[in-house]
């Protein structure tokens, strides 16, 4: 991408940014005394929509029209998308195992691959038409599920390859926030497989599959303090840049997760400075995406009565 | 016309040339800022435009270098002096100054700029200060158009 066109990207996220939710906001929206409430909360700062879903959906859809309005080549926002595409592959595998038509499998249509594409190759078993990095996954992930019926091994195999592409994805953005993106979300799943796994007594062979390499954190050490529990994962963790994480960790995983994406604002708010580097479009596409993420939070816990406080627990903090 | 002529002449060129790249460099980045502030904000067209036409300043001082050692040279009036080598290189060098200051600061002002087109897309009230970040700048581009007129001045006719 050339200059120019950061330039002129990035006034325009400027103005943009004008228009993100601040804490205050989050804090006014978790007040909220109803659902009904917070979405007319919402629909002053222009969230419009009937229900919560088509709020979300219409939002997640606004920052890819916007972004497609700035860069001719979204290729280069890969590393956002490609979970995307990684929820459709899952979703097109279980649609086959199931026998659901085509019509009846839950897609996302952002995502880099077209849905029906992947849905068609999951159905025809021809995996030439998905993108490389999907291939072989989904060969794997499609036999597993029928040959063990296992639809959680079928998705870790699909995960495994999801990280795997971030990671190629991240350093091919040669952009820090995209790198730094694509590292802090390898780390922090690994870290989650790693306590989910500790708890559930996994092998070593599911770990070596399931747990992609970083450039942060050392495999074969978190495997081996896997294997052991997940206080030994923590003992590994304190000596890693997570460390401030161990704490969220020994409470639950959400709050661990919650500390992770607060980690990610942090690192990207210096980008509010930066003047002409694709940096600041791609820190606005996570801020949003972020605040989407909280939204969502904030609604489902006003739908489930979890109160103030405990809403307030669970909220990430915004880019401006 | 011997080299000592075309020497001088080409110190004037520089001065209008490279200075006047710098500008358009310059207020081309500009432009691509204030478009997309203007994009999505219209009513700050006049803040943007302020300041996408400052790193415009150094292709006119570029120009008035050009005149004044075209017209010391006696070119403008179409009887242009016989000059020695040694004079010729004296107008190439009084120009640079103005040459490359002119082209380095337009470059540099141009960042400024935007930066600050991207404060006013925030922080319309701003506009005042925004406007000294790239001014600062000038200065230099300033101190090379003196340099540039004094040193022109003092070659013998």
């Amino acid at each position: 991408m050339e200059d120019k066109q950061f330039i002129y990207a990035v006034a325009r996220v400027r103005h943009h940014e004008l228009s993100l939710l601040s804490d205050q906001f989050i804090d006014r929206l978790i007040h909220s005394e109803s659902v009904k409430a917070a979405l007319d909360t919402l629909n002053t700062q222009g969230w419009d929509g009937d229900d919560p879903d088509s709020i979300l959906n219409n939002q997640e859809n606004s920052i890819w029209d916007f972004v497609s309005e700035l860069v001719d080549d979204l290729s280069v926002f890969d590393v956002f998308l490609l979970k995307n595409d990684c929820h459709n592959l899952k979703a097109a595998i279980k649609s086959s195992y199931m026998g659901l038509k085509p019509e009846d499998t839950p897609v996302l249509d952002r995502a880099i691959t077209d849905p029906a594409t992947v849905i068609k190759a999951v159905s025809e078993k021809d995996f030439s038409r998905l993108p490389e990095s999907m291939q072989q996954s989904a060969a794997d992930a499609l036999e597993e599920i029928f040959r063990t019926h296992d639809g959680h091994m079928s998705d870790t195999i699909i995960d495994r390859a999801t990280l795997d592409a971030i990671r190629a994805a991240g350093k091919r953005s040669q952009t820090p926030v995209l790198s730094l993106y694509s590292e802090v979300t390898i780390a922090s799943s690994d870290i989650k497989i790693a306590v989910r796994g500790a708890d559930t007594k996994a092998s070593r062979e599911y770990f070596e599959l399931a747990i992609a390499p970083c450039d942060t954190l050392d495999k074969d050490e978190l495997v081996s303090a896997a294997l052991a529990g997940k206080d030994a994962v923590c003992e590994y963790l304190m000596r890693t840049k997570y460390a401030d994480g161990v704490p969220e960790l020994k409470k639950s995983i959400s709050a661990f997760e919650r500390w992770c994406d607060n980690l990610l604002i942090d690192y990207i708010k210096p980008q509010i400075h930066n003047p002409s580097t694709l940096g600041p479009v791609a820190a606005y596409i996570l801020a949003r995406q972020n605040e989407i993420k909280t939204v969502r939070i904030v609604i489902s816990g006003i739908e489930n009565n979890l109160g103030d406080e405990s809403i307030r627990e669970r909220v990430r903090a915004m880019y401006v | 016309m011997g080299i000592g002529t075309a020497l001088a002449v080409a110190g004037a060129a520089c001065a209008a040339l490279f200075a006047g790249i710098g500008s358009a460099i310059g207020v081309g980045r500009g432009g691509q800022a204030a478009a997309g502030v203007v994009t999505d904000d219209p009513n700050k067209f006049s803040q943007v435009l302020i300041l996408q036409l400052l790193p415009g300043t150094q292709g006119i001082y570029g120009l008035l270098i050009a005149f004044i050692a075209l017209s010391r040279m006696g070119i403008m009036s179409g009887t242009p002096a016989e000059l020695s080598v040694g004079t010729g290189l004296m107008y190439l060098f009084a120009c640079a100054p103005m040459a490359f200051v002119g082209l380095v600061s337009a470059m540099q002002q141009a960042k400024a700029s935007v930066a600050s087109i991207g404060l006013v897309a925030k922080r319309p009230d701003q506009f005042g200060k925004s406007m000294i970040f790239p001014a600062m700048v000038e200065t230099y581009a300033i101190l090379a158009l003196l340099v540039s007129i004094l040193a022109i001045n003092g070659i013998p006719a």
